[in-house]
């Protein structure tokens, strides 16, 4: 049952990140990124996370996801574009020469079975699941104990990023343009 | 009978290259974001499973964080591709090769 999960999953998540990057419509692109991200929250469950899972579907699928359709639309850029285009010459078979040789580089260490490589020591905070207390509980408590001060700053990140998305989308005032066409003029 | 963290990990490197060459091949702005999302969800897979096999909710809190960081880059990234796209119109990163205004 569990290699069905998976499999599932992982056929979704590949066919997923395969359409986005080789549809050459930015809004079929969006809608095979919500695959991908639905086939991660999957993996999620299976590996006991349930927390993460539910807000990956909530954060990604449902406002990032969103946010990239949003902008889509409001730019009008979903028209279909040219992907035999090349602007540099050779650029793609570099570029997936990069991607297999990463690709080896990540895979050797799992094929030896020396995935420690990876991820260092065993165990240091603690364990993800006592008994039958659940992975939220579990989750929060380790993240208002011992990562308080990285969760607080989060919250300074995320009200420096709402401050810097409304600089960026305000209109410079009247009076500001003027400056602006002033200091332009040679 | 449970999946061995490998299969989970192998996956995981897939998507992340599959980003990873996106991100160099294509030229639309949104889509590459896009690609970053991927690599991002990528990493995210692999914290989880070495969450699961060293039994250590260290990694489970990291990719929460993951979730934090990405939502404020897309907010911050989309916001300067509207800024960008509000003084000219074209949708490839090859447009916008040159930083006088």
């Amino acid at each position: 049952m569990d290699w069905v999960v998976f499999i599932v999953a992982a056929v979704v998540i590949l066919v997923g990140a395969l359409g986005v990057v080789t549809s050459s419509n930015p809004v079929h692109a969006a809608l095979s990124l919500v695959l991908t991200l639905f086939g991660v929250a999957v993996m999620f469950v299976a590996e006991q996370a349930q927390f993460l899972a539910v807000v990956q579907v909530i954060v990604y699928a449902g406002a990032i996801v969103v946010l990239f359709l949003f902008v889509i639309m409001l730019l009008g850029v979903d028209q279909a574009e040219n992907l035999e285009v090349e602007p540099l010459v050779g650029q793609r078979p570099a570029a997936i020469g990069v991607g297999i040789a990463a690709l080896a580089a990540l895979l050797l260490p799992i094929l030896f079975g020396k995935w420690q490589w990876l991820s260092g020591q065993a165990s240091v905070v603690g364990p993800a699941h006592t008994g039958t207390e659940p992975n939220v509980n579990r989750l929060a408590t380790e993240l208002f104990t011992r990562y308080l001060l990285p969760f607080e700053a989060t919250s300074v990140l995320l009200v420096i990023a709402v401050v810097g998305a409304v600089v960026l989308a305000r209109r410079p005032l009247a009076s500001e343009r003027q400056g602006e066409t002033v200091t332009e003029e040679p | 009978m449970t999946v061995p963290g490998a299969w989970y990990l192998t996956l995981a490197a897939f998507v992340f290259v599959i980003g990873a060459t996106g991100l160099l091949v294509r030229r639309n702005v949104l889509v590459m974001f896009m690609c970053v999302e991927l690599m991002l969800n990528a990493v995210n897979l692999t914290f989880v499973t070495f969450a699961r096999m060293l039994d250590d909710i260290g990694g489970q809190v990291v990719v929460f964080f993951v979730l934090v960081v990405a939502a404020a880059e897309v907010v911050v990234g989309l916001g300067i591709i509207v800024a960008i796209f509000r003084r000219r119109a074209g949708a490839t990163a090859d447009d916008i090769s040159m930083l006088k205004g």
